[in-house]
This record gives structure tokens, sequence and C-alpha cells, in this order.
């Protein structure tokens, strides 16, 4: 048995602080009173209102639809991009360059966009959402799938090519394969980011179409109801299990 | 693959150079194999033999020269397309695939039947005594039965010529000993030209019909295993294969004259006298505790088990005069003792 150190109280409050608001949330969604000073008991009837409500249903549609696109662009970009990185360049210069949108500050990312929107006169709406993800996943993607490469044993591709395979039969049989489980986990990784993304959303999305995000932030302008509650819960719940999908393949990754 | 051919040139390799920026990896390397010999590329670290193995292979390309197989040109055609396989140090088996899809790899590029390419699996699985493992993952398996992977993997291609990249270097000194039995076994049974690369000299030895000893992206010399040893072409291969007791001096007409030496004995130049020149003597062939020859005193002695090392410190020379003597030794640490040799087990070498 190890002995109780004192250095377990800072560890555990700073835990409670990171996620007491969370628990709050999550049980305030099962409150019947609508009110987050009173507890009337467990209630699910939140989250079917929520799922009445018009707004939430759209916001949701869009924010998948732009979570989907941006994800499937984002995954084939970032591939390609850590690939080409990896086996034809020895710059560490565009290394970072390739890497920088994942880091750069949110805010930056969405002026930056929306003023090139602008000046290309390019029509706002879910495809211009869809875009600006693709932007920050492709760099996710590719950050994920360069570590998974420098795991790849690099003489496999010359044993493909030694045994009879031809470039793009080596590059299909081999070089993906071998990286499957980076590529999974980077686009779990780009699906959840893009899914609760409001700041770069917010600036270039169009008049129509709001993402699920941008649907929340409005309705919370006239206060945080449960009904709010109960969808932040679904959100985590999804975040949640993509993150944990994507922690899970990459360690994955190690082992083989 | 049949008897008739054993003993022609298989590969004919022409005045090949390659350079990387400031390094000469191969300077002019001219080179045969035979058909159905088992050759070794020996030499240390940056020797150059790598660059050539890759070369064969078709993943790297010379500056100048050429490299003929069966005497077509086989610089112009792609690696994939090669009647050549490579056995990778790192084995490279695909991690993803089955020990059986691994070998049925190469056979499935070459678009065979089902049914046949399932039959040579099976039977390569046989040759290499991993009858069972098929369903295995290569992370499943233990260093020996990886490299019998490879081996099976390369040799179902059923190739002209089978190139391996320090076979044995990965593996652990028993099942070393064992591979390399099995390896011999394996070249004699399917008849393949195996050419394989190593630093590595007791293997190239013991495996190879015939040896190229590389230094500086030069050969240096061409030969068996045995004249290698007893009769090494020059400094470099004297000193770097097997042990060796190397002494300079000039060459006279009984001798070789070695300052505040004397006179060592050594096969008769007439030619060469008056030119400076090397000595080499290998340890086995110093005798200890005869008349004549050379006065030391014994600084150091291991004992091997069947043999015994013996160091001699004799004065004049910057290192000890070393000595192979069968059983234990008959002198102690010390001891004040003579070493000769005969001129005849001497080999005489050019320069200092």
């Amino acid at each position: 048995m190890r002995r109780f150190s004192w250095l377990y109280v800072p560890a555990g409050l700073t835990y409670v602080f990171l996620y007491l608001p969370i628990v709050v949330l999550v049980i305030m969604s099962f409150n019947a009173a609508d009110t987050p000073y009173r507890w009337d008991g467990f209630d699910t009837a939140w989250y079917g209102r929520l799922f009445a409500d018009r707004a939430v249903r759209e916001g949701l549609v869009n924010t998948l639809v732009v979570a989907a696109g941006a994800t499937a662009l984002s995954t084939v970009l970032g591939t390609l991009l850590a690939v080409g990185l990896a086996r034809h360049t020895r710059s560490k210069l565009l290394d970072a360059i390739a890497v920088a949108p994942a880091v750069l500050p949110d805010i930056v990312l969405a002026i930056g966009l929306l003023a090139f929107y602008t000046a290309v006169q390019f029509t706002l709406g879910l495809h211009s959402i869809l875009l600006a993800h693709t932007v920050f996943g492709t760099a996710f993607v590719a950050a994920v799938v360069r570590t998974r490469l420098a795991h790849v044993d690099g003489s496999l591709e010359e044993a493909s090519r030694d045994l009879g395979a031809t470039a793009l039969q080596t590059f299909v049989r081999i070089t993906l394969p071998s990286l499957a489980p980076g590529i999974i986990a980077g686009a779990l990784l780009a699906f959840s980011l893009s899914l609760d993304e409001f700041v770069i959303a917010f600036f270039t999305a169009g008049p129509q179409d709001p993402t699920l995000p941008i649907v929340i932030y409005s309705m919370v302008r006239f206060g945080v109801t449960p009904e709010i509650n109960a969808l932040a819960t679904l959100l985590l719940a999804v975040s949640f299990t993509f993150v944990i999908a994507a922690q899970r393949l990459s360690r994955l990754t190690e082992s083989l | 693959m049949s008897d008739h051919h054993a003993g022609e040139p298989l590969v004919s390799i022409r005045s090949v150079s390659r350079r990387f920026g400031d390094v000469q990896a191969l300077d002019q390397v001219s080179l045969e194999i035979r058909q159905g010999e088992f050759f070794a590329l020996l030499g240390p670290s940056g020797c150059g033999k790598t660059t050539l193995l890759r070369i064969l292979a078709g993943f790297e390309h010379p500056d100048s020269g050429s490299v003929t197989l069966d005497g077509t040109d086989l610089l112009g055609v792609a690696p994939h397309r090669r009647p050549v396989n490579l056995m990778f140090q790192s084995y490279a088996l695909f991690p993803h695939m089955t020990v059986a899809r691994n070998i049925a790899y190469g056979l499935e590029r070459e678009r065979l039947p089902r049914h046949e390419i399932r039959e040579r699996v099976d039977e390569v699985l046989a040759t290499v005594g991993l009858t069972g493992l098929a369903r295995r993952r290569p992370h499943q398996l233990s260093g020996g039965q990886r490299q019998r992977v490879a081996l099976a993997r390369a040799i179902v291609k059923r190739p002209r010529l089978l190139l391996l990249d320090e076979p044995l270097s990965a593996l652990d000194k028993k099942v070393r000993a064992e591979m390399q039995l099995e390896l011999k076994r394996l070249q004699h049974e399917v008849g393949i030209t195996f050419v394989v690369v190593t630093h590595d000299q007791e293997e190239a030895m013991s495996l190879a019909d015939r040896i190229a000893v590389l230094s500086e992206g030069r050969v240096r010399q061409v030969d068996a295993p045995v004249p290698l040893y007893e009769r090494p072409a020059d400094l470099f291969v004297a000193d770097f294969i097997g042990a060796n007791n190397l002494i300079a001096g000039v060459v006279t007409a009984d001798g070789l004259r070695v300052p505040d030496v004397g006179v060592l004995p050594c096969p008769a130049a007439p030619d060469a006298v008056g030119a400076a020149a090397t000595v080499a003597i290998r340890p086995e062939r110093v005798r200890l505790g005869v008349d004549g020859g050379l006065v030391g005193v014994v600084r150091d002695v291991t004992f091997f088990g069947g043999t015994t090392r013996v160091a001699v410190d004799v004065a004049g020379l910057d290192r000890p005069l070393l000595a192979t003597v069968a059983g234990a030794a008959s002198v102690a640490l010390g001891d004040k003792t003579r070493v000769d040799w005969a001129g005849a087990d001497a080999v005489l070498l050019d320069g200092a």
C-alpha cells in the first residue's frame, strides 16, 4: 500500500477545479426544474425539448455536414502532406509551417480566413466553414500521421518494390496500411475538433445555416436554459468518445 | 538453375563508381559473381559494400560503370522488374500481414494463379521450417523466425540473385550459429546465387565460397576464404582478416631487416631487395620456446580452452608479438622466451 502524501491534496483540488463545472453541467441537464437554484428530481425532459427544437436540429445537421466534409478533405490532404514532408524534403521550415495552423490562435485564423474570403469574393455559407475547418484539420492530421511515420520502418516500401510492386501498389498496399492507425486517429481528431469549433465557424459562416455551436451561442444570449445543458452534455459525450478513440489508436501505433 | 551453369559468371560489375558528396562510396569497382556461388562482400562500415548491394537491388544508381546479369544490362531495369531479391537487415516484414501473406506478396505481384501461390508458399514454409506459423503476424515471431520469413519471402520469387544485407547481425549468438548452417543448406538446396554483405569476417568466412574485401570504396582482394586468410594481397586485408603480426622493415637477401630487432624470416623476394615491406605472420604460425629467433618477455597469457594466446614483448617492436598455441601454454607471465617462425609461413607485403 502506498502511504498518504499531502501532494494528493493539491492534485485532487486541481481535478475538482477542472471537472466540477462539467459535472454540474451534466447533472443540471437532468434537473426537472428550469433553474439551477433548485433540484426538482431527475428528468430527461430537456433532452426531449432539445430534439423538438428545429434550430438545434438544423444546427446539428449543419455541424455534421461541415465536420464530415472537413474531416474527409483534411484526412486526404494531411496524409499526403505528411508522407510528402517525410519523404521528399529535409526542410525544417516546411515542416513547421505545415503544422502551424494547428497551434495558431483560432481568432487569427478566423480573421485571416474571413479577410481572404472577402478579398476573393467567396460567398459565405456551409462550404466556407467546411474549407476553414479543413485548414486546421489538415494540420492536425499531418502532425499525427508524421508521428506514425517515424515509427514505420522505411525499408518496408523498398521491400515492396523489391518484391515486384509498382510505386502505386506499394503506396496502397504497404504505406497506407502501415499508416492506418495514424490516419484514423488524425481523422477522429479533426472530426471532434470541427464538431465544437466556434470562433472560426462564427467568422466564416454565412447569414443562413449556422453550425451547432453558433446556434448554442445565440440561445445563450438569452440566458442558459437546461436545454443548453442537455445539448452540451451530448456534445461532451461525442467529443470524449472521439478523443479517447484517437488516443487508443495512437497508442496502438506505438506498439506495432 | 541447373548444374551445367555452375561456375559461369552470372553478374558482371565493371568499373562501378558512386560518390555521395565528398565521400567516394565506390571507386572503379569490378567484380564477377558466378552462377550458383555464395559470394560475400566484406568490409568495415563505410567501405561501400551496402551501396554496391543497393545498386544490385536497384535502389541506388552508380555514377559510372555497368552491371550486367546473364549478359544483359541490369541498371536500366526498375527494382520491381529485376530478377533480384533483397533480404533486408531489418527484415522489413509487413507488420499488417500474416506470415503467409508476407510470403505471397511477391507472387501476387506476378499475378500467378491462386492455387500456385498457395502451393509455393506452403512449399517455401516447409523449406525454411515454418510450417504451422503461416497465420502468425510478424510481431508474434522470434528473431530467428522473422529472419526465416524474410528469407522465405525472398526465395519464393525464385530470383536469379539473392542479396542478403547483414543477415545474422540482428540475431543472438546461439541463433546465429544455427542460421549460419541453415543459410548454407538453403543456398545449396534452392541453387540460387547468394550475395551477402557483412562487416563480420567470421560470418563471411564461414558462409561464402568467395569473398570480396572492400575498403574505402575499392576492392582489395577477391578470393576463397582459405587463400584470403593465408595469402592476403595487401596490408589492409592482412590486418582486417583474422589476427596477424605485422612488422615493417626493409627487404634483404635473407629476410626482412627491422631496425633494432634484426633480420626476420620471410619468403625470399630477390626482386624486392632494398624495398620497404611488411611481414605478416599469423599467431598460430609463431613458435614459442624454440632455439634461435627473437628474445622476448611474456606479457599476457589468455586461455581460450582449445588454444592459448600468448603476447610477447620484443625489444624494438612497438606491438607485442602474438602467438597461439594448442592447449595450455608452457610459459607464464614474465617468463623470458624465444619466438620464431618459418619464412615460408610468413607473407611479405608491399609498403610499411
